[in-house]
């Protein structure tokens, strides 16, 4: 039976099918579906865990143990999970482990576009590139194999495209579940140094064997066309090259470490002039250049943003492969320009009133990964900075530590299950330091910004069991913090008094700004309604950024539809216009 | 053989693009298609301009749409017709549903939001339909049935037989809300 299935379900169903006994991984887009999905399966344990690298090392430990293991990242993840990955690839495995990293070429929804297929060749593991949903099924099954075959890692390297297209999949019927034996090895798993001096001449043997198997896997194929241009490739840029060169010879590349390269040779002499079409860095086209063959690649694709079948129909064009299209007439000459829609909170986020507050008290901020990010766009405008998971308390308490100018007016703030990520140890660096950073932990009880992921502290793990709720008060004290204020974030003069008397007091303080998510909890209350008699049109309630508030002939409105009476706009209205619905306004 | 078609459909994040192009591509694999489609996750979903891309043909490679290769563009917002309308291939169908939502910079004041957007694609485009898809949905009893309202309208666009949509929609939206979107498929069709 086939099913229309994204690139991530169809990972999640080869996992269900290829025996996987185990998955573990932090959300992040584009990879946070696959184990959403697989969570569904009864048969496979699924958990979060609160961040990449404790992941890994929870598949990394399963696999050692015998069990076959799948363990999911984004991009970025895995720089998170580089430390246990490096030595993974020397020990090996028992059970198969794969672990997933979705790349997000042109920053989708991410800080940076780097390309993991270096990961691959840096920490000497193998890696496998789906071009489509059926491939990234079968790719799991395979990658599973290699790891047990090669005892080996695998990293099967997806991008956006891939993880959420979806194409038809053929479903087939689970196999059986094995935990193979496991004995004690510490010469396989101990790796003190002279143990790992062992392992990493094994490594480079294993790996020799891996790159004799990449010449004949069938995941390594040609498709045999017009001679005169030839194509290697892999990814969704397949797809692109096949739909815009479809009589050209490709040689496509599923398996991108090691590469087969007596294949590229053979595959290079036989055809005219050569290009690599491939995403992000010129990966393929270093290692070909290397052999000595003369190839076409950066100089003429772009190292930057996504690919699409009219970038490389276009490039092609340039290189005269092929004849350029008759002029088209621009139908959309002289037509307006239109104002950009960015991504913004929500109506009632609870982020909303901290970012109003922090920028209204003209404070430094560092910020953090999540949707508060967006706190730092026009017109709230209240984050100066973000990096990565959990950078904001570091950098904070160094410009806390470096410029006496921004002592006491600098304040981290950071998600909750941004700050389980990666936070604490930032937040005891702060403590063990002396530093007087504030930092402002928004608890909005979930993992919001990739779609409500629970994490150590929401009370549900990802099978839907109850767990053990981390007490963030509790944990920020035994971090050291003397001073911990919980407050809601929709009471903005509350929060303007506890802010400033953190920033000023001396020593870390924590302030938890609590509240749920709003589309976690839907309890709208009745809607803001604006008195027009009132309203000056001085406009401070848009100074928000809510979508449901706009002004119109110097007129305040509010759209009833969009509205959850979070009472915001109340609380800024300076002329009493907004009247809040509810009886707490 | 089986017409290729590229359909394009453009809103913002809490329309409902996505359950119609669920809805489409059932429709298209009941008629013997190969079917891509491609959506963006994450920001996105924020209030954000949102795109989904289904592909169908007897063997589709590229699961994206370029610029000048729609066939159909389904537009359920005013402002993000304008802005997809580059992708629109020379000859191809343009559906605006007549709402608009303003985005948070013209909210703001930061930006206007262009006047007579419809009047102007229609000075560049032969093959225009607007309909008011949020006002017939209220009337068939649903608000958020107007992305079906919508879907109505495409039907009529593409070659797949008025049965096998009635199919596929059953086959997706949840069966309590099924009289009302079969409702709001009819009077798009009627569009």
């Amino acid at each position: 039976m086939k099913e229309l299935l994204s690139g991530n379900a169809a990972i999640a169903r080869g996992a269900y099918e290829f025996g996987v006994t185990l998955a573990a991984g932090y959300p992040g887009t584009p990879s946070t579906e696959i184990l959403e999905n697989l969570a569904r399966y009864e048969e496979v344990y699924c958990e979060w865990a609160p961040n990449e690298k404790v992941a890994l090392e929870v598949g990394i430990g399963a696999a050692m143990a015998g069990a076959r293991a799948l363990v999911t990242m984004k991009h970025v993840g895995v720089n998170v999970a580089a430390d246990p990955l490096f030595t993974a690839a020397y020990t090996g495995v028992n059970g198969g482990l794969v672990l997933v990293s979705a790349d997000d070429p042109g920053m989708h929804s991410s800080q940076n576009e780097q390309d993991n297929r270096y990961y691959a060749r840096f920490a000497k593991v193998a890696m496998l590139e789906p071009s489509d949903s059926q491939e990234a099924k079968d790719m799991v099954g395979l990658g599973l194999e290699i790891s047990e075959r090669f005892d080996i890692p695998v990293m099967l390297r997806i991008t956006t495209r891939v993880a959420h297209s979806q194409s038809m999949v053929e479903l087939g019927e689970p196999g059986p579940r094995e935990i193979k034996p496991y004995t004690k090895d510490v010469k396989k798993n101990l790796m003190v140094p002279a143990f790992g001096r062992l392992r990493r001449v094994s490594l480079a043997e294993r790996m020799a064997r891996l790159a004799e198997y990449s010449e004949t896997t069938p995941v390594n194929f040609i498709v045999r066309g017009d001679d005169n241009v030839g194509v290697i490739t892999s990814g969704i840029s397949y797809q692109f090259v096949r739909e815009v060169l479809p009589g050209a010879s490709v040689l496509k590349l599923g398996m991108t470490n090691p590469l087969p390269l007596q294949l590229i040779k053979q595959f290079a002499s036989r055809v005219k002039s050569l290009y690599v079409v491939e995403e992000l860095e010129p990966y393929l086209e270093e290692q070909i250049r290397m052999l000595g063959i003369k190839v076409t690649g950066k100089e003429l694709f772009p190292v930057t943003g996504e690919f699409s079948q009219g970038l490389v129909r276009r490039k092609f064009v340039e290189a005269g492969v092929l004849p350029a299209p008759p002029q088209a007439q621009d139908n959309t000459a002289g037509l307006p320009q239109a104002p950009p829609r960015p991504p913004v909170l929500c109506p009632g986020c609870p982020h909303r009133g901290v970012f109003y507050t922090l920028r209204n008290l003209k404070l430094t901020v560092t910020g953090d990964i999540g949707c508060y990010t967006l706190g730092g766009l026009p017109p709230l405008e209240g984050i100066d900075s973000c990096v990565c998971m959990g950078a904001s308390i570091g950098m904070a308490h160094g410009i806390d530590k470096a410029v006496p100018g921004l002592k006491g007016r600098t304040v981290a703030v950071i998600g909750d299950s941004t700050f389980l990520h990666s936070g604490i140890t930032g937040l005891l660096n702060a403590v063990y330091n002396g530093s007087d950073t504030t930092v402002i932990i928004l608890d909005n009880r979930t993992t919001a910004m990739t779609g409500h992921q629970d994490h150590p502290g929401t009370g549900r793990t990802l099978k839907g069991a109850g767990a053990p709720e981390v007490d963030l008060t509790m944990l920020c004290k035994a971090l050291g913090v003397q001073r911990v204020e919980v407050v809601d974030p929709l009471d903005l003069a509350r929060l303007k008094e506890v802010i400033k008397a953190e920033t000023a007091a001396p020593g870390p303080s924590v302030i938890i700004a609590r509240r749920p998510c709003a589309l976690l909890k839907r309890e709208p209350k009745p809607a803001v309604t604006v008195d027009r008699e009132k309203c000056k049109g001085c406009k401070m309630c848009l100074k928000l950024s809510c979508p449901a508030i706009s002004v119109t002939d110097n007129k305040s409105s509010v759209d009833a539809n969009l509205c959850v009476g979070c009472n915001l706009c109340v609380q800024v209205c300076k002329t009493g216009a907004m009247k809040g619905g509810s009886a707490d306004a | 053989m089986l017409k290729p078609v590229d359909v394009l459909m453009v809103g913002v994040g809490g329309q409902g693009t996505i359950l119609a192009s669920k809805v489409l591509a059932a429709a298209a694999r009941a008629a013997g298609y190969d079917v891509k489609m491609s959506e963006i996750h994450g920001m996105a979903q924020r209030g954000g301009s949102v795109v989904t891309q289904v592909r169908l043909g007897e063997k589709v490679h590229s699961p994206l749409i370029s610029e000048g290769e729609a066939d159909v563009i389904l537009a359920f917002e005013q402002l993000e017709a304008l802005r997809w309308l580059p992708y629109l291939k020379p000859g191809g169908t343009i559906i605006i549903n007549n709402q608009r939502i303003y985005p948070v910079p013209v909210l703001a004041g930061a930006a206007e939001y262009p006047e007579n957007i419809i009047g102007k694609i229609k000075e560049r485009v032969t093959s225009v339909l607007v309909l008011d898809a949020l006002q017939k949905a209220i009337e068939c009893g649903n608000a958020k049935a107007a992305n079906v309202v919508l879907l109505g309208a495409l039907a009529k666009q593409l070659p797949i037989e008025e049965k096998i949509w009635r199919e596929a929609l059953a086959a997706t939206v949840p069966p309590r809300f099924l009289e009302v979107n079969q409702k709001a498929f009819n009077e798009g069709a009627r569009c």
